[in-house]
């Protein structure tokens, strides 16, 4: 028996005219209204552009016409997704008032498909953090509990989802910003394949990891979304250009057959009870007639330093066009270079310089063959890894996070802590691959807990099919209050 | 040059390609425009936006590398990082250490060969005006930016340090300018930016020595500034030298008002670029069948169509340093089709030369368009003394103007009708008998004055006559008379 799936069952609805798109939007606006204030998910909401968007897929539907796959279902879009017109601003002062002449390729593709967007949804600055903390706009805090955090960066979209604001949401995934908060909102996160899904818009923090993605309630509504942005785009050149993996067709085929490899890594650095609801999760697949072994993959250690490297090394060059010359903040000053210090200096949040200063220094003449070009050389040993452990298994499982979702301000005084709430995620953008992140019951304090299955390049028909089982056996989590409001 | 030292030159070109659109956005990539009308989320490096690669772009750098002779390979992008306000995303796409063509060479028409170490592909920034008494960044009241070419596709092509003079360095940008046009890869105007010189000079007391320091001259806006600020540079570093002090590796800044270089930025403040490769990019890979589709488009080189010109005259081992320039200028504009077409049809080969080179070439873009046909005709009837010069001059005038035309009927709505010879010798002996003291210097000088009076005389009949007096038949009735 599948679990429900409410935003295939609201286009549904909406398609066939027994629920007007209108009165869907308006319902999830009542209860960003009312839940929002506190929650702090949303950077901000559109709700005239979404009553706009969803008469016209009424009137679409009243003319005969099949306003597409998400008729009527309102998706919240991560605020580092361009929209035009539509204030974008990653969360930072430095974009504040800026907006985008263009719409990002995947928002393009939402409004193609009959989707409402409602607002540009809250996150880390640049996508730089693991708790939507350091956005420069306050923090975002999680449904379920709220002092906690929604993880990050993409907390925003998390939190709106499991908050019952939005039923779906677009995230990016550089490190795990996707599937972490995922996790500890209790949702479910995937990151594509890289390449799957258009960049075309995706305001970068580095662009060889950054992926956008879906954020559903259920497997079934993030594998539609996913279908929905997936597809080669001209204005990507990293966009591969042959036919996205099919998803839909293949959700429910089931587990009997397939191979599962249990990450020891990613067990070692969690905590008892993720550890514990991941076991349980391998067991419900073994139940459900996959082979399951533990297996090892000792580069994936290596990844969270790699990852540090490499990944503030591209900011740094991604982040210079903020100079206050041609868009969004400008301290003016005597000339040209003290403007250029000054806007950089009060637009970006510590976070960001941090990274930037980093990810200079180790391009810097003298230090990059053993930093930045080492991590290149430590990237590929991954894929390597990756590799022998994809020739034995379809698929590998492992927690998504250590730990459930941690109290606000826990880790923003030790960046190093923080880091390493995405040792388990940062691997699969290393090499590429798609991984999701399903929820799976609740750690000892009640929270959230995610599991994660990762696959190799291409493999997210196998790895959704898999999810589907995994949230079919997965132990109920209260949802917030809040959500219950918005009847699916 | 003072004696004792050898020069050592290599220079870098950047050649705009002429490319409809520009290197990753589908922008025009046209000169002179309002400021900021051409640009797009991508070449104005907003949030988000993405380069994708102009084929075209890429087609005419292989065309640059298979008209020097390079080898072409497959190649990435990098990005060079720097800060500077007419740089949208404050770094540069460029190819680092896997350019798309490399080890060519340039012949020149003096036979030397100049070694071609890569010619490879980059993003042009946009353009800063600096408002205030400097004109620089420094100082500067306020700065204008115009980013209609950031993005603009160049190509930089690298030389080895091969060239020993100025005079060298002069013949290698003008033959490779000749080459960048023929090749179709750039429209060569250096007053417009679109091909633009730095220069790497140093100078050594003997090729046995090591290359001496070098340094690197910016700003150099004509084949006359390269060839004057190398003159400069070298003494500069020689004084330096013979008085005992050393050569600081710099960037220098040519001063074409004094004549002089200065310093722009030492070695020690250069910037650390931190090139890595572009993420936003994929490998460019040409198959062979690509690299010989553009080679086939391509036509024959300059060396090849000059050698083509002086066979017709008949000087198939090298030509007067007069014809020389001719057959240059007729090669650099693209006109060698009319001089070849009119010699095929029995026009002297001189005068098809001269006509086409001094005249046609005075609006080359016209003189591309026009059917050879009626240029033929027009010169046949001059080559025939149907028409005079002047008279010719004047058909072709019309011809250019109208984009074609019949010139036997230009002429005689004209009233052009050559003079008879008789009446021809008549005129020149009455302007002869009214000077006579020109007459007598004439007779009696050294060949510079013969040539001046030669001209007084011409004029003079040229008026008496309204035009309809052949030049070449007075100067041969005025040797005549002379005896």
């Amino acid at each position: 028996m599948s679990s429900p799936r409410p935003s295939t069952a609201l286009a549904d609805a909406v398609r066939s005219g027994t629920r007007s798109a209108l009165d869907v939007v308006e319902e999830h606006l009542a209860a960003i209204e009312a839940g929002d204030g506190e929650i702090h998910a949303f950077n901000l909401v559109t709700a005239e552009l979404a009553r706009e968007q969803a008469v016209a897929v009424d009137r679409r539907v009243a003319d005969g016409d099949d306003p597409g796959l998400l008729a009527g279902v309102p998706v919240a879009l991560k605020d580092n997704l361009c929209t035009r017109g539509v204030p974008t601003t990653c969360s930072s002062r430095i974009l504040e008032g800026w907006q985008p002449p263009y719409d990002a390729t995947v928002v393009t593709r939402l409004r193609r498909a009959g989707a409402v967007t409602v607002g540009k949804t809250n996150m880390d600055e640049f996508a730089m953090g693991s708790s939507t903390e350091s956005s420069a706009f306050g923090p975002t805090r999680n449904p379920h509990d709220a002092t906690r955090v929604p993880g990050g960066s993409s907390g925003g979209s998390a939190a709106a989802v499991a908050a019952g604001f939005a039923p779906l949401a677009l995230g990016s995934d550089t490190g795990g910003s996707i599937r972490q908060p995922a996790a500890l909102c209790g949702v479910v996160g995937m990151k594509p394949t890289y390449g799957t899904v258009s960049r075309y818009g995706l305001v970068a923090f580095a662009s060889s990891l950054d992926q956008i993605g879906p954020l559903a309630t259920s497997v079934g509504d993030a594998a539609l979304l996913f279908d929905v942005i997936g597809g080669h785009d001209p204005a990507d050149s990293t966009s591969l250009n042959r036919p996205t993996p099919r998803v839909l067709s293949v959700l429910d085929d089931g587990v009997a057959g397939l191979t599962v490899g249990v990450l020891t890594e990613f067990l070692e650095g969690a905590a008892p009870d993720v550890v514990a609801r991941t076991r349980q999760a391998a067991e419900a697949l073994a139940a459900a007639g996959a082979r399951v072994e533990e297996v090892s993959v000792p580069e994936v250690a290596l990844g969270l330093s790699a990852y540090y490297l490499i990944a503030p090394a591209e900011a740094s060059s991604n982040l210079a066009r903020y100079d206050g010359v041609r868009y969004g903040l400008r301290v003016d000053a005597e000339d040209t270079v003290t403007m250029n210090s000054h806007t950089r200096s009060l637009g970006f949040g510590d976070e960001v310089k941090r990274r930037i200063m980093l990810g200079t220094y180790v391009l810097s003449a003298g230090y990059m063959d053993a930093y930045y070009n080492q991590a290149l050389r430590v990237r590929t040993r991954i894929i390597e890894g990756f590799a022998a452990a994809y020739a034995r298994y379809d698929v590998l499982l492992g927690p998504t996070a250590p730990t459930t979702a941690f109290p606000l301000g826990a880790k923003t005084g030790d960046p190093l802590t923080m880091y390493l709430s995405d040792v388990c995620t940062i691997p699969s953008n290393l090499a590429g691959h798609p991984a999701i992140s399903v929820p799976f019951g609740a750690g000892d304090d009640g929270l959230p807990v995610g599991v994660q299955l990762l696959g190799p390049a291409l493999s997210e028909g196998t790895i959704l099919k898999v999810a589907v089982v995994v949230e079919d056996s997965a132990p109920a989590v209260p949802s917030p209050a809040r959500a219950e409001a918005v009847r699916p | 040059m003072t004696p004792g030292w050898e020069l050592v030159i290599g220079l870098e070109v950047h050649c705009e390609l002429k490319t409809a659109t520009k290197l990753f956005c589908g922008c025009p990539n046209v000169f002179g425009d309002q400021p900021n009308t051409n640009v797009c989320p991508v070449c104005l490096g907003l949030p988000g936006s993405l380069p994708v690669i102009n084929q075209k772009a890429v087609e005419l750098a292989m065309a640059i590398g298979t008209a020097l002779h390079c080898e072409i390979r497959p190649s990435t992008f990098h990005r060079k990082n720097y800060f500077y306000p007419d740089q949208a995303k404050d770094y540069q796409i460029s190819q680092y250490d896997e350019p798309i063509n490399v080890d060519g060479q340039l012949d020149l028409p003096d036979g030397s060969r100049v070694g071609v170490e890569r010619a490879h592909m980059e993003e042009d920034t946009g353009k800063t005006t600096h408002a205030g008494a400097s004109g620089r960044i420094h100082g500067a009241d306020y700065s204008l930016v115009d980013y209609n070419r950031s993005g603009v596709p160049l190509v930089e092509i690298v030389s080895a340090p091969d060239m020993r003079s100025s005079a060298q360095a002069r013949a290698y940008a003008t033959e490779l300018r000749a080459v960048l046009v023929a090749s179709g890869a750039s429209d060569g105007k250096m007053e417009e930016g679109s091909m633009r010189v730095d220069a790497n000079v140093s100078v050594r007391r003997s090729s046995d020595e090591p290359f001496g320091t070098r340094c690197e001259i910016k700003n150099l806006n004509s084949v006359r500034s390269l060839g004057r600020a190398i003159d400069y540079e070298a003494e500069r570093q020689i004084a330096l030298l013979e008085g005992g002090d050393r050569v600081v590796q710099q960037t220098r800044h040519w001063d074409e008002d004094t004549g002089r270089t200065v310093t722009l930025r030492s070695k020690e403040d250069a910037y650390d670029y931190r090139y890595f490769l572009e993420p936003d990019l994929v490998p460019l890979v040409p198959d062979a069948e690509w690299i010989q589709a553009v080679s086939d488009t391509m036509g024959p080189m300059p060396a090849v169509r000059r050698a083509r010109l002086s066979e017709l005259l008949g000087e198939p081992d090298g030509v007067s340093a007069s014809r020389a320039d001719q057959v240059a200028t007729v090669v650099d504009l693209g006109l060698d089709d009319l001089v070849t077409a009119a010699v095929a049809a029995g026009v002297p080969a001189f005068l098809a030369l001269a006509r086409t080179a001094n005249e046609a070439a005075t609006d080359a873009e016209a003189a591309r368009r026009l059917d050879p046909e009626p240029y033929v005709a027009l010169l046949t009837m001059e080559s025939a003394g149907t028409l005079t010069a002047t008279q010719a001059k004047a058909v072709l005038a019309e011809l250019l103007v109208a984009g074609g035309g019949d010139p036997a009927a230009i002429a005689a709505a004209r009233g052009f009708e050559a003079m008879s010879e008789d009446s021809l010798t008549a005129t020149v002996a009455e302007v002869v008998a009214a000077h006579p003291d020109e007459w007598g210097r004439y007779c009696e000088g050294d060949d510079g004055e013969r040539k001046k009076l030669g001209g007084f005389f011409t004029g003079l009949v040229m008026k008496a006559t309204r035009g309809q007096a052949d030049g070449r038949a007075v100067a041969v009735e005025l040797q005549r008379l002379r005896g």
